[in-house]
């Protein structure tokens, strides 16, 4: 018996690849080492195309289109690393700074962060906007951790893992535009809510919005490399 | 005609700050101030923040100090938490604490005041500072700086980072000492013995020339205050406080953290963001106090270690009861810095040291908590008022500098009384005020919680309130 498989050909970065169809330009770029940036992309979770960080130029097309939701089109030619890109991605680095309260230098996250690695990175050395210094809460309510409004920058990498990994769909986002924030169940405390208490959110978090408590004052590195394995052994079930 | 001077900014000194002198009509002056021109905010923006972050967040007051916010916070979350720290753990801050003194100590004596003391105070300003220093007396220059190394060497052996260094937490410190740490520390010993015994020796050549200074520099009785053990030896990390009046007598003893509040208070004045602390029962200003290092072994009976107790004793020589020229707390600088490499080396070689059990861990099992310690420039305190799950709703910090501020103003009238005469002056003249200021190795930044540039400015200001001379450095 023969099975197909519908292989698709493009080129990124003048590299010629070749895909299978339905995979997204993200997953190709990475399986040959051709790196785009992401944030709210996390391997084992579904993609939202939230961030836009993994923006990139198609041949033929005026409109920039997010790798990690955009299918490999047979022919296709994609450049990850453009000036135009690198300007927009800039930008976007520097409206989420402006937009909350990101302090590395009293941050449990300080050298462990990701937004902080993608600033070092876009080689990005100050904010031309004016900081919006937001007055956000602190929920301290929950027994071992602390979500930290100030930090977070609404990549919902928490609301995906709680709904799609553990089963318990605990975080959502409430509001919309520049008001929107995560929540726990309907908008209560933390520690009132129906957490499991498991600690993917802040395994994922990819900043300090998220932290244990027992890590204050240590090194706190997260570890979300466990997602494709745990979905790989439910598979395999 | 009266007239201000005004010294703005003071140099060699840690913080932003100016001096004015008022001159009356005769020329004599009338009033002088030292006001502090920065604005502090962290009280404030503490509020909504977890308790258990104030330890890294208070501590960036200051980059001279950080230790000492780092240890006087953990205390008041660990009184919130109700615990009590594993003794490693206390050994191990102390010692912290007590490099940060080391370092904090030369950095004032070498590279802040030794220029006047070494070089003189009419010397050429433009080479008065630590490098000419280091020109004229390569040996004393070279002990400064190592003395400072000794001690920002161990805080980043310790806590991985010279400045800030996250490792004390709420319950203890995060990680344990290794054995090749503490090798590294015990091996840096014989040198900064070395240093510490040649500023003492160098030191006391040279006090004779200073007769003048050390009887108006803010010279005049006062009460102390300083922490110390139950059996009078001096304490920088934990211990309670002792309040003295000028003749040595025992005003109020055992005042804990916990009891702070209750007895010193803090007033305002409008010509300064640092506020007065006083001791309630007196009022103020009569309870105004003076605390640092003078303060310290003025209180202290003894030091507890052989080397730093011979030169208590013979501090102790300079007066039949405390010592009242805020000159001398130059001296006491030097002593302490001998005891801190001292107590070191006896931390070190504690059996315990190397434990591996450093942090306890708790909740909120109370809702207010105040921790204290003995900063290298005097008694620090931390105030904080929490919620049930921890979040900052209240904090109050009493700093050194705040403590002496009264003395230092007092200091300052004190200088320009003696030294402009006829409403003239010169920048010898101006620059022997602000060593005033510099004797108490005031903390400005942290005094005020800002940051800001660290020079300090005279001026000369007229009855009507006209500036008629100004020395701007910076």
């Amino acid at each position: 018996m023969n099975v197909e498989v519908d292989v698709k050909t493009l080129v990124i970065d003048e590299q010629e690849v070749s895909a299978r169809a339905g995979q997204t330009i993200l997953e190709v770029a990475r399986e040959n080492d051709i790196s785009i940036p992401t944030l709210c992309h996390l391997d084992g979770l579904s993609d939202v195309g939230a961030c836009r960080l993994c923006l990139v130029e198609i041949k033929g097309s005026n409109k920039l289109a997010p790798a990690c939701v955009t299918n490999v089109q047979e022919g296709m030619e994609v450049s990850t690393d453009t000036d135009r890109l690198r300007k927009h991605r800039r930008v976007i680095l520097e409206l989420l700074f402006a937009e909350r309260n990101h302090i590395c230098s009293v941050c449990v996250s300080n050298g462990h962060c990701e937004l902080q690695t993608l600033a070092q990175e876009q080689g990005l050395t100050h904010v031309r906007l004016p900081y919006r210094n937001p007055n956000l809460p602190v929920d301290a309510s929950h027994e071992r951790f602390t979500a930290d409004h100030n930090r977070c920058i609404l990549c919902t990498r928490c609301v995906r893992v709680c709904a799609e990994i553990e089963g318990a769909h605990v975080w959502d986002v409430m509001g919309r535009g520049i008001d929107s924030m995560i929540i726990t169940d309907l908008h209560e405390d933390w520690g009132a809510s129906s957490c499991t208490r498991c600690g993917k959110c802040v395994q994922v978090c990819p900043t300090g919005a998220l932290f244990d408590k027992s890590k204050i004052g240590s090194d706190h590195p997260k570890y979300p490399d466990f997602l494709p394995y745990l979905n790989l052994m439910r598979e395999a079930r | 005609m009266s007239q201000t001077i005004t010294i703005d900014p003071v140099t060699r000194l840690e913080g932003h700050g100016k001096i004015t002198i008022q001159l009356n009509g005769q020329g004599e002056v009338e009033d002088a101030h030292f006001h502090v021109t920065q604005v502090r905010g962290f009280e404030k923006f503490s509020e909504g923040r977890p308790y258990y972050e104030m330890p890294g967040l208070m501590a960036r007051i200051c980059g001279i100090c950080p230790v000492s916010h780092l240890i006087a916070s953990a205390r008041a979350c660990e009184a919130i938490m109700s615990v009590r720290i594993p003794p490693t753990a206390a050994l191990l801050r102390r010692m912290l604490n007590l490099a940060q003194m080391v370092q904090s100590h030369a950095l004032s004596f070498f590279y802040l005041a030794s220029p006047d003391l070494l070089l003189g105070m009419e010397f050429d300003p433009k080479l008065r500072n630590i490098l000419g220093v280091v020109a004229a007396k390569p040996a004393l220059g070279r002990a400064g700086v190592a003395l400072r190394r000794f001690g920002q060497h161990i805080i980043e052996l310790l806590g991985s980072k010279r400045v800030h260094p996250g490792w004390v937490v709420p319950g203890g410190v995060t990680e344990p000492l290794s054995t090749a740490k503490r090798d590294e520390i015990l091996a840096m010993l014989p040198e900064a013995y070395a240093n510490a015994a040649l500023a003492l020796s160098a030191y006391k050549q040279i006090a004779d020339r200073f007769d003048a200074e050390i009887d108006v520099f803010a010279n005049f009785p006062s009460n102390f205050m300083s922490l110390l053990n139950e059996d009078g030896s001096i304490e920088f990390t934990t211990g309670a406080l002792r309040l003295i009046d000028a003749q040595g007598a025992t005003i109020e003893d055992g005042i804990t953290a916990a009891r702070f509040a209750e007895v010193i208070g803090e007033a305002v004045e409008p010509y300064s963001y640092t506020k007065f602390a006083y001791y309630k029962p007196l009022g103020y200003p009569q309870g105004s106090y003076r605390v640092g290092p003078l303060a310290r072994l003025n209180i202290v009976s003894s030091m507890g270690t052989p080397r730093a107790e011979k030169e208590l004793a013979e501090f102790k020589q300079l007066a039949s009861g405390p010592i009242l020229s805020s000159f001398h707390y130059h001296h006491a600088r030097l002593v302490e810095i001998l005891y801190g490499v001292e107590k070191i080396e006896e931390i070190l070689n504690d059996p315990g040291i190397l434990d591996k059990h450093v942090r306890a861990t708790a909740g909120v099992n109370r809702l207010e908590g105040a921790g204290q310690a003995e900063a290298p420039r005097g008694v620090l305190h931390h105030h904080y008022k929490v919620d049930e799950n921890g979040k900052m709703l209240w904090a109050n910090l009493v700093i050194a500098t705040g403590q002496n501020n009264r003395a230092m103003n007092l200091g300052v009238l004190q200088a320009a009384r003696h030294y402009v005469k006829d409403g003239k002056f010169t920048e010898g003249i101006l620059n022997r005020v602000e060593a005033v200021v510099r004797a108490f190795d005031p903390c400005l930044s942290c005094s005020s919680h800002a940051f800001g540039q660290m020079p300090l400015a005279i001026s000369l200001v007229s009855a009507h309130g006209k500036v008629v001379d100004r020395a701007v450095r910076g």
